[in-house]
């Protein structure tokens, strides 16, 4: 099985966070990026795949980053056999531009399965994996969190609201967007990730001009405090006196 | 001893040739079998390959089996087996940590919560997963001017390593603030690294994660040579032994001092300053990696007796025969993978003996001992009988 992982480096929320004075977007001079937790898991998930059935792991990225570099050699030194590095202009870039220079990359590539994170600290719609399908005109199962192959097609588990699981059958090729692989992603030692470093070369792609989606970003801002929690103490009668009396003066009654 | 030859081997594949590369690695060949390492370890009861099993089965190549075992994890890096060993056998120094290097390697199920803080320290130099930005923020409130180097790069007599938990954890930077109070009082000329200080990596070693202890390494060693210093103060022990013992492999060579002798040097000036009487029967805790590692008895106690008021007694097991907090070589991540296997954490036993001797203080030397006693102390029931202090804050208390 020939599966092709899309994996990005995101900002990392450890730091705190600075708006630009144009307060449309974020000030990202001193902001560290860190791979995406949910591709780590589609890593995961496909190369728990190749262990089972066998085939190849083509792990791409676009170089958003110098942290990207990093990012896939990571995937290198776990097992993915190949990675292409999308090189390009990606400022201010947006889901369409990302869908659209991704399908020119994959286009080239033989591929049965595309797996990604289903979302990102920058992307929690997650419609990143459902728009390149569409680009793709391939179908997309999202929230997943385990894979397996029938003869022509995969049984694939989703993960539902209120605690319900389904498992859908999708033909292939298709895009799964993962939530969690099957076992969460394994460790890779520094001494492993230094040598492969060393040695091994990432395969680059120079992507040609594509334009952005029409969506615009009005304002960026933290979130604003809503409201504040009031503990009420003493003797029953005080407490329900102050309750009845905050329920007054907010208007619910009279 | 004499040591073995060393051949030129793949370190991929072979443990047993990857072992023997160590210092003193090939000893394990010398065992004989008489189980003293097995009888000392705290948690060989419910280990699947305690000490004397793990050679066993490697004589008998089943390192699979040890592999697929408990053993890994469940070592606490306590070192009572490596000092009563009566073959020299690095148990804890090359044995384990080379079983963890394996399961490592071959991608084997990692406890995520090794896994997590391993990921953690590689990425911001601590396990704890917070900004290393942040690393000095415990300075602000420490009530005294802690000079960071970096923002004030003059020479000092003592470069104070301070570490992460020490830095980060809410409990312990009370601690490290106490620490710089008296520093500040004995009128030392210090400074901290600050952000530039990343974690001295002792529990990464130990943890098997050598490629990122030498990473580790390299970068405090590149943040250092910036700086004049006389010699590196420790207050977490796992960092002392780290520069003390490990560093030195590496060309890495200071000074090093533990804070506990660095004050026991400095007793008289000390008592001159000290303003208060305080109240209580102590009994202290030996660490491992200050006790048992780096045999270090004398100075805390010494320090103990010299705080007016209070009372010192000893429990049953002590200095070199302490029992561990359960906390060293990665336990202090492990809690709840342990807690599945043994029931009775080593600290909520440990909580009990105090009980017996009568102490209403327990005075520690360690990080890992602030949380693990103080959680132990609830647990068993003993809170507001039993109050868990590092020297430090017995020694700042009696100054204010």
């Amino acid at each position: 099985m020939k599966i092709i992982v899309i994996s990005t480096v995101v900002p990392d929320l450890v730091e705190e966070l600075e708006i630009l004075p144009d307060g449309k977007s974020l000030d990202k001079t001193y902001l560290r990026y860190i791979p995406n937790e949910l591709d780590d898991h589609a890593l995961e998930e496909a190369l728990l795949l190749k262990e089972r059935h066998g085939g190849e792991v083509t792990v791409t990225a676009l170089n958003i980053r110098e942290e990207t570099d990093e990012m896939l050699f990571s995937a290198l030194a776990k097992g993915a056999d190949k990675t292409v590095k999308i090189n390009g202009d990606f400022e201010g870039i947006d889901n369409h531009k990302r869908a659209k220079i991704l399908r020119k990359v994959i286009e080239g590539l033989e591929f049965d399965l595309i797996l990604t994170g289903v979302q990102t600290v920058e992307d929690v719609d997650g419609y990143g994996g459902p728009l390149l399908s569409s680009y793709l005109s391939i179908p997309y199962v999202g929230v997943v969190s385990g894979v397996s192959v029938l003869k022509e097609t995969l049984l694939v588990k989703k993960e539902l609201p209120g605690g319900l699981l389904s498992e859908i059958e999708v033909s292939i090729p298709c895009i799964l967007g993962i939530q969690a692989a099957e076992s969460p992603p394994r460790y890779l030692t520094i001494s492993k990730l230094r040598q492969v470093m060393k040695t091994a070369k990432l395969e680059e792609f120079q992507c040609e001009k594509e334009e952005n989606g029409k969506i615009e970003i009005k304002k960026v801002f933290k979130p604003e405090i809503a409201g504040k929690a009031e503990m009420i103490g003493g003797e029953a009668k005080d407490i329900v006196d102050r309750i009845v009396k905050i329920l007054e003066e907010k208007g619910i009654i009279k | 001893m004499e040591e073995t030859p060393k051949s030129n081997v793949d370190p991929e594949h072979d443990f047993v040739e990857r072992m023997i590369l160590e210092q003193y690695g090939e000893r394990f060949r010398q065992c004989i079998q008489c189980g003293v390492c097995t009888g000392s370890c705290p948690n060989s009861f419910f280990m699947e390959y305690p000490p004397r099993k793990f050679i066993a089965a490697l004589r008998a190549n089943l390192l699979d089996r040890v592999i697929q075992s408990n053993t890994a994890w469940t070592c606490i890096s306590c070192f009572s087996c490596s000092l009563r060993c009566p073959s020299g056998i690095k148990l804890t120094d090359v044995l384990i940590p080379n079983l963890r290097e394996e399961i490592l390697l071959k991608g084997k199920a990692t406890p995520q919560e090794v896994q997590k803080a391993l990921e953690n320290t590689s990425r911001y130099g601590n396990p704890l997963g917070e900004s290393a930005r942040k690393r000095s923020d415990w300075t602000k409130q420490a009530s005294v001017p802690v000079k960071i180097l970096s923002q004030t790069p003059e020479p000092v007599e003592a470069l104070w390593f301070v570490e992460c938990y020490p830095s980060y954890n809410l409990r312990n930077i009370v601690t490290s603030q106490a620490f710089s109070r008296i520093l500040n009082a004995l009128k030392i000329n210090f400074g901290i690294l600050g952000h530039e200080e990343s974690c001295a990596g002792d529990d990464v070693r130990l943890g098997g994660e050598k490629g990122l202890f030498e990473m580790l390494v390299e970068r405090n060693n590149k943040a250092l040579k910036k700086y004049k210093f006389d010699f590196i103060l420790f207050t977490d022990p796992h960092a002392y032994n780290a520069f003390k013992n490990e560093y030195p492999k590496f060309g890495v060579q200071y000074k090093t001092v533990h804070y506990t002798k660095f004050l026991a040097d400095r007793i008289d000036k000390l008592k001159s300053l000290f303003k208060k009487e305080l109240a209580g029967t102590v009994t202290y805790h030996d660490p491992c990696y200050l006790g048992r590692r780096n045999g270090e008895y004398e100075a805390p106690r010494e320090l103990l007796k010299a705080i007016p008021g209070l009372k010192l007694v000893e429990m049953p097991r002590t200095r070199e025969n302490a029992l561990c907090c359960g906390g060293g070589g990665g336990g202090i991540w492990l809690d709840s993978y342990i807690g599945e296997y043994s029931k009775e954490r080593l600290s909520e036993k440990r909580i009990k003996e105090i009980s017996h001797v009568g102490a209403n203080i327990l005075a520690v030397a360690c990080p890992y001992d602030m949380s693990r006693f103080e959680d132990a102390v609830k647990v068993t029931g003993y809170e507001g009988k039993i109050a868990v202090k590092d020297i430090i804050e017995l020694i700042d208390e009696a100054m204010q």
